[in-house]
């Protein structure tokens, strides 16, 4: 009853709800209250994710396991940003209430958790995405092979695509007039014609079939169908 | 191969040790020994004051009573000498400064204006602790990329940081901007509203509120009671109720922003006609030159591609004959579609990539 018949229950009431509320004008007051409890949720959920972290790392801390200094580092890192931002250390006051004393904005520039998010977590993300340049390219170069009609679509394509924003791409077709019966085969017409055309054909059908997923996964949750969510309980 | 690549040898030892001391005497000789040096953090200054005043709002025309509304404004707001506002005695003033950033070059050509007596450009000062950001900003970039000679422990420094600050910048943005104002607002308005959020609007069912924020405060403690060693499956309840509304919302907005929407946009003319005839077509008008070659290609070509790639996405018939043959035009579109995404996002972080280098080199070592 309380590990699986109160689950499906809740689960079908809330779905159930946000459907219904989309319909009928009565029950959007029940739709934002549900949403409203989704969001705190959410949030919540950032707690959970934050005590996971503290657990596996103290842990890898106390037990000395390889590695352990960098799970310190971890640890000293989290708690700090947190401080900082729990207690907007350094922050200003708000122009509109300067006598409240934690209604100034957490992410000013001023503030500490400003700072570490403008020179510590921002060029370390910004640094780690960039740096799958490298590897996406060292992936391609290894994977991509001309071997029948379907890869050597994809290898010319892409071949287009990164030729027609550099310019090599204006080196190469740049010379054909833009008003004459052959511009089309300028790389930047070509980026421009699979992009609008055919990506956006393809990608409009992925979407189409997704949402149908979706859809029927959602009804399936809702009308208690697939409880696979109960299975590791 | 790879324990080859991964074991230096003597002679990989010794020409990395020469990039470092080269690194490092090319480093110094830049901060040191150039006029113009390298990383300088400059910000912009704003001087705030804020006095406490009286806004009496009078209730109609010829009220007896009025009410009396506190703020901060500016002193130099035009209300208190018309006399709208009036100063609070005994309350003393609040000042302060706030800062913004500010590119070195701009900063540069901020100074030259201001020191040419142009008041009207905001002051600009050079701050040590931005320069010490920008310090250990290239510190961190340099750690993630040294990643590409192998994994070592500038790297993992720099990882173990982002891993710790990331988590807890997302937990202080949940906190702050959803936390406080739905949870703690309705559980304790008078508390929130004197220590952090004065502008929360009042409620006019506070009682209601109250209970209808206790019903989350115990689904959280159930959510949290998995990190308890026992009675995980506590956290089942409110699991179901995320799935639950994340169902009922996909399910909506998924057919209508997604398939509704995509399938309309895809019910287009075939035929597209030159901008300039197509407010004056008519079927008695019809000539090939209104029409518009490539346009109706391009539509003729994005229609015959949804189809041909949503019939290949059909599996409850086989694809043999037509449909075999519809879905094979549906893996071509499908392997355009893709080889352009590959070739978009190589490009995207190829301009991440860029960016970097240009904080390197402009920001940090200030040679760009």
């Amino acid at each position: 009853m309380l590990k699986r018949t109160i689950p499906i229950l809740i689960l079908a009431t809330s779905g159930a709800i946000l459907v219904v509320a989309y319909f009928s004008p009565f029950t959007t007051n029940w739709s934002e209250v549900v949403l409203m409890w989704f969001n705190i949720l959410a949030a919540v959920a950032y707690v959970l994710g934050a005590g996971n972290l503290l657990a596996v790392n103290l842990e890898k801390v106390s037990s000395r396991r390889a590695g352990w200094a960098y799970a310190l580092i971890t640890l000293v890192a989290f708690a700090s940003m947190l401080t900082f931002g729990l207690f907007k250390i350094g922050g200003v006051p708000s122009e509109a209430h300067p006598d409240v004393p934690y209604a100034g904005d957490y992410e000013s520039t001023q503030s500490a958790f400003g700072w570490v998010y403008e020179y510590m977590l921002s060029p370390l993300t910004a640094t780690m995405f960039a740096l799958l340049a490298f590897y996406v390219a060292s992936a391609a170069f290894r994977a991509f092979r001309a071997k029948n009609l379907e890869s050597i679509l994809l290898l010319g394509t892409a071949f287009i695509i990164l030729l027609a924003q550099t310019a090599a791409g204006m080196f190469l077709t740049g010379w054909i007039p833009a008003d004459s019966v052959f511009a089309f085969l300028r790389f930047d017409s070509l980026r421009i014609a699979i992009t609008e055309y055919i990506q956006t054909a393809g990608m409009r059908a992925i979407t189409i079939g997704i949402a149908i997923g979706i859809a029927a996964t959602s009804l399936r949750l809702i009308l208690g169908v697939d409880r696979s969510y109960l299975s590791k309980q | 191969m790879s324990v080859t690549m991964n074991t230096p040898t003597s002679g990989n030892r010794l020409l990395w040790i020469s990039l470092m001391v080269f690194g490092m005497v090319g480093l110094s000789l830049n901060a040191f020994a150039r006029k113009d040096g390298m990383a300088h953090g400059y910000v912009e200054v704003k001087e705030v004051e804020r006095v406490q005043v009286t806004v009496v709002q009078s209730a109609g025309a010829g009220a007896a009573s009025a009410d009396a509304e506190l703020k901060w404004v500016a002193p130099t707001d035009p209300k208190i000498a018309s006399g709208e506002y009036t100063r609070v005695a005994g309350v003393a003033p609040r000042a302060w400064t706030v800062e913004s950033l500010v590119p070195a070059k701009e900063a540069a050509m901020m100074m030259t204006a201001r020191d040419a007596g142009d008041l009207t450009v905001e002051r600009v000062e050079p701050s040590a602790i931005n320069t010490f950001g920008i310090w250990i900003a290239a510190f961190l970039t340099l750690g993630i990329f040294s990643f590409l000679y192998r994994d070592n422990p500038w790297y993992k420094v720099a990882e173990s940081v982002l891993i710790g600050v990331s988590a807890a910048y997302w937990m202080i943005n949940a906190f702050w901007s959803t936390l406080v104002p739905n949870l703690f607002g309705a559980l304790a308005p008078t508390l929130v509203r004197a220590v952090a959020s004065p502008d929360l609007p009042v409620s006019s069912s506070p009682n209601s509120d109250f209970w209808l924020a206790v019903v989350p405060l115990i689904l959280g403690f159930m959510l949290l009671w998995r990190l308890a060693p026992k009675g995980g499956w506590i956290s089942i309840w409110p699991i179901a109720f995320i799935i639950g509304t994340t169902a009922g919302l996909k399910l909506v907005s998924g057919i209508e922003a997604d398939l509704m929407a995509q399938a309309v946009a895809t019910m287009q003319p075939l035929v597209v006609l030159n901008p300039a005839d197509s407010a004056t077509a008519t079927a008695s008008s019809f000539s090939f030159s209104a029409i518009s070659f490539w346009g109706s290609i391009g539509s003729v070509v994005s229609v015959v591609g949804v189809l041909s790639v949503l019939t290949y996405f059909f599996f409850s018939l086989e694809h043999k004959g037509a449909v075999g043959k519809t879905a094979r035009v549906g893996v071509w579109f499908l392997m355009i579609t893709f080889g352009s995404a590959f070739g978009l996002t190589v490009m995207g972080r190829i301009t991440l990539l860029a960016q970097r280098f240009e904080f390197l080199f402009t920001d940090w070592l200030n040679i760009g």
